[in-house]
C-alpha cells in the first residue's frame, strides 16, 4: 500500500450527484395529483484514487455503486459534481470531442460476459473493435498481431479470435472482456462486479488475472462489488455506500479490523464466511428502505442501534477519521462503545 | 454409529438426459443419506449436477431429463417409481421446496392469504377458518412484521426478503419433514441473506426439519449445514462434516476449491487457482472426471474411476486414499 503523501491522483471525484426522473406520466400525475418522484442514486460523493491502486465501493443492491461506474465513464451525465482524470475535469460541459483523448484510457469491465459481448461477432472483431475507433493502428496485419498478443495477455490463445463468443465458458468469456477494455492501452478500468456471475473456482482466475495486468501494466482499478471478501482481497482503499451516499472509506485493513460506521458494522457480522461453521450469529433486523423515499436525517438511522433524535434529523457529513472518513453522528459524538480489534482469522491462533 | 434410519435415502442416482447426439449422463451414481433434522449441504459449480439432484428428489425433473438408475427412499419407501398423482401428495406434504426467485415461486395473482390456505387445505383435513389461523401463523413464525396486516397483500407488495420469508411459510405449511432449498439465497442481498440463514436454521432447530440446501455458495454452507457433499462433473467428489471439508478437505478439487475463495483477513498476492474449467457432460473424461486438472494425478486416475472412500473424517472420491494403494 503507498503511504506518504498521495501524489499521483489518477482520478478524483467531488460531490457527485445523479438523480434518477421515476415519475409516473405526465396524464397520470395530473390525474391522481401526484407530485415527481426523483430517485437519488448518488447523492454527494467524494473520493479519489491514486495510480496503481484498487479501489473498492461496497453496497448492497440499490446503493448507487453501479450508477458511479457508468457515470465514471460516461455512459451516465452526472446530475452534479466533479470527476476529475488526471487533473482534467470531465463532466457534462465537455464535447465529445474534447472527451475521446480521455475515453480511451478509460475502459469497462461488466458484469455479465455473456451480455456485454456480441453474440454476432468474432472475437477476433470484438477486441479489435477499440483499437479501430481511436485509430491506434492503421494496417490490418499490425491490428492482428496486437489482437493475438492480447489474448495471450488475458490467458487465451490467439488461435481463439476466429471463434464466437458462444464458444467460450463464461470465465473465458470474461477474459475477452478484459482484452477488448485493454486493448486502446487504458489507464483506468472501471470493473463493475466482473466475477459476480462466475463460479468460485473461476473468480480466482479472474481475480489472480487482474492482479497481474494491474502489475504488468501500472492499472488503476475501481472495482464494483457486493462481495467483500473479493473486495478485501484485490482492494487498497475500500468505500461502502447506503442509499447514495459513501458511509465509510479507508484503507482496507483499517475499514475491516477497525469498521466505525454501524452500517459497515453490520455488513461485517453478516457475511456467511467460512470460517463461520458452527457459530451462532445475530442477523440484523430490517432491509435497505426504498431509495425514492429515503428516511430523513441519516438514511441508516432506521437500521441502526446507536440512532437518537440528530441522526434522524441532520444528515451526517463525512469527518475525518484516522485511516479514513465516517458519515455519521455517533461516531463523532463518540456514542459508539469502542468495539475490540476484529481478529481477522489468520490472526486467531 | 446411531441406528436412526435415514430420513431420505438416495442410492446410485442416475440422471440421463437423451439427446440426438446421444445420451447426457448429468448425474452419474450419487449416494447420499440425510437424517432428520439434519441439514445436508451440497454445493458444487454451475452443471454439477447439485439442483437436478435436488430436482430428482421432489419428482420435478424437467423431461427429457430422466432417473435412469438408482433409487429415493424417504423414510424407507421408495418415491422415485411413484404416479404423478401419489408423488404430489408427497410433494409439499412430506417434502417441501424453496427455490431461489422468490417471485416465480409465487402466484402474482393471489394473496398471500389465499396461496396459504389453498395450500394447506390441499394438505391438511381442516375447516377454513383454521386454515386461516395456521397461515397467520406461519406468517408469524418466518418473521413477517405486522403479518396480520401483511396476510392479505400480493407478492410484489413485499421486498425480496420478505418474499423469500413467504414462500418458506409456503413450503411450512404442511409441516414437511424436508425441505429441499434450491440457492435460496442467492438472490438476495447480504444482510437479508443472513436473516434467511438464520431463519432456516431455527426452523429446522424446533421443527426437527430436515433441509438439503443446494448452493453454491461456500460461506453459506459453512454457516449452515452439518454436514456437506461437494459435487464435481456429475457425481459426489467429497462428503463429510462441514467443519472437516471446509478446513481439512481430502480431495484435490475440495482443496483447490477452498483455495479458491478469497477470505476476509487472509492476505495472499494471487488465490489457489484450478486450472482448466470443468468439463461439458459431452466430454467428462476417463478415470476420475477431475484428473486433466489434478494437481495430484498418478496412473490409475486416468484409468479407473474412483468410488467414495474413507478419506479420515471425511469420504472422498479419490485413489490417493485407496487403502490397497497401487500408486504407480
Amino acid at each position: 500500500m503507498a503511504e506518504g503523501p498521495a501524489t499521483d491522483i489518477v482520478l478524483r471525484v467531488t460531490g457527485l450527484k445523479r438523480y434518477f426522473d421515476v415519475s409516473a406520466p405526465f396524464l397520470n400525475r395530473l390525474l391522481s395529483g401526484s407530485g415527481r418522484q426523483i430517485l437519488k442514486a448518488v447523492d454527494g460523493v467524494d473520493f479519489e484514487i491514486a495510480r496503481g491502486q484498487t479501489f473498492s465501493i461496497v453496497g448492497e443492491s440499490g446503493c448507487g455503486k453501479s450508477t458511479i461506474a457508468r457515470l465514471i465513464v460516461g455512459l451516465h451525465q452526472p446530475s452534479g459534481g466533479e470527476i476529475e482524470f488526471e487533473g482534467n475535469a470531465i463532466s457534462a460541459e465537455s464535447s465529445r470531442k474534447a472527451m475521446a483523448p480521455f475515453r480511451k484510457k478509460l475502459q469497462m469491465i461488466f458484469q455479465d460476459p455473456y451480455a456485454s459481448l456480441n453474440p454476432r461477432w468474432r472475437v477476433f472483431d470484438i477486441i479489435a473493435e477499440p483499437i479501430r475507433a481511436y485509430d491506434l493502428i492503421d494496417n490490418n496485419a499490425d491490428i492482428a498481431e496486437r489482437v493475438g498478443e492480447l489474448l495471450s495477455h488475458v490467458g487465451l490463445n490467439p488461435k481463439d479470435g476466429v471463434k464466437y463468443p458462444h464458444e467460450f465458458s463464461g470465465g473465458q468469456r470474461q477474459r475477452i472482456s478484459i482484452a477488448r477494455a485493454l486493448a486502446s492501452e487504458p489507464e483506468f478500468l472501471v470493473c463493475d462486479e466482473p466475477t459476480s456471475a462466475l463460479d468460485v473456482s473461476v473468480q480466482a482466475q479472474i481475480l489472480n488475472l487482474m492482479k497481474q495486468l494491474q502489475r504488468d501494466f501500472r492499472l488503476t482499478y475501481l472495482f464494483i462489488s457486493h462481495n467483500l471478501a473479493v473486495v478485501y482481497h484485490i482492494s487498497d482503499h475500500v468505500a461502502v455506500m447506503y442509499l447514495g451516499r459513501i458511509c465509510e472509506v479507508a484503507d482496507k485493513k483499517t475499514l475491516f479490523r477497525r469498521p466505525l460506521h454501524p452500517y459497515t458494522r453490520l455488513l461485517l457480522d453478516t457475511i456467511p464466511d467460512l470460517g463461520m461453521t458452527g457459530r451462532e450469529r445475530s442477523p440484523v433486523a430490517g432491509e435497505v428502505p426504498n431509495p425514492i423515499n429515503p428516511p430523513g436525517g441519516c438514511a441508516f438511522h432506521p437500521r441502526c442501534p446507536h440512532a437518537n433524535d440528530r441522526c434522524r434529523t441532520e444528515r451526517p457529513e463525512p469527518i475525518k477519521v484516522p485511516g479514513g472518513r465516517v458519515a455519521c453522528h455517533a461516531v463523532e459524538e463518540n456514542r459508539i462503545p469502542q468495539e475490540t480489534e476484529r481478529p481477522l482469522p489468520d490472526e486467531e491462533t | 454409529m446411531t441406528s436412526i434410519p435415514p430420513l431420505l435415502e438416495v442410492r446410485n442416482l442416475r440422471i440421463e438426459f437423451p439427446t440426438r447426439h446421444g445420451t447426457l449422463v448429468a448425474v452419474d451414481d450419487i449416494s447420499l443419506q440425510i437424517n432428520p433434522g439434519e441439514v445436508l449441504g451440497v454445493v458444487g459449480e454451475s452443471g454439477a449436477g447439485k439442483s437436478l439432484t435436488g430436482a430428482a428428489i421432489i419428482g420435478l425433473l424437467e423431461p427429457p431429463g430422466r432417473i435412469a438408475a438408482g433409487e429415493i427412499r424417504l423414510e424407507g419407501n421408495r418415491i422415485d417409481n411413484l404416479p404423478y398423482e401419489k408423488m404430489r401428495r408427497i410433494r409439499g406434504r412430506s417434502i417441501g421446496a424453496i427455490f431461489q426467485d422468490p417471485l416465480t415461486s409465487l402466484n402474482p395473482l393471489y394473496t398471500v392469504r389465499e396461496q396459504l390456505t389453498e395450500t394447506i387445505l390441499t394438505h391438511e383435513d381442516i375447516n377454513k377458518a383454521k386454515a386461516d389461523a395456521r397461515a397467520l401463523e406461519l406468517l408469524v413464525e418466518v418473521g413477517i412484521p405486522a403479518a396480520a396486516e401483511r396476510i392479505d397483500s400480493y407478492p410484489h407488495q413485499f421486498s425480496g426478503g420478505m418474499r423469500q420469508r413467504v414462500v418458506i411459510a409456503l413450503a411450512l405449511c404442511a409441516r414437511p419433514k424436508l425441505i429441499i432449498a434450491d440457492e435460496p439465497t442467492t438472490a438476495l442481498d447480504v444482510s437479508i441473506q443472513a436473516q434467511i440463514i438464520s431463519l432456516l436454521k431455527r426452523l429446522c432447530r424446533e421443527n426437527g426439519t430436515a433441509v438439503m440446501l443446494v448452493t453454491h455458495d461456500m460461506g453459506v454452507i459453512a454457516e449452515t449445514a452439518d454436514r456437506v457433499a461437494v459435487m464435481y462433473a456429475g457425481r459426489i467428489a467429497e462428503i463429510g462434516p462441514v467443519r472437516d471439508v471446509v478446513k481439512n478437505p481430502k480431495h484435490p478439487y475440495t482443496k483447490g476449491l477452498m483455495g479458491s475463495i478469497p477470505m476476509i483477513g487472509e492476505d495472499v498476492e494471487n488465490l489457489t487457482q484450478i486450472d482448466g474449467t470443468m468439463p461439458r457432460l459431452t466430454e467428462i473424461p476417463p478415470g476420475c472426471a477431475f484428473n486433466p486438472r489434478c494437481t495430484e494425478r498418478f496412473g490409475r486416475c486416468e484409468r479407473d474411476r474412483p468410488d467414495l472412500m474413507d478419506a479420515g473424517s471425511t469420504r472422498a472420491a479419490c485413489w490417493l486414499y485407496d487403502r490397497e494403494g497401487d500408486h504407480g
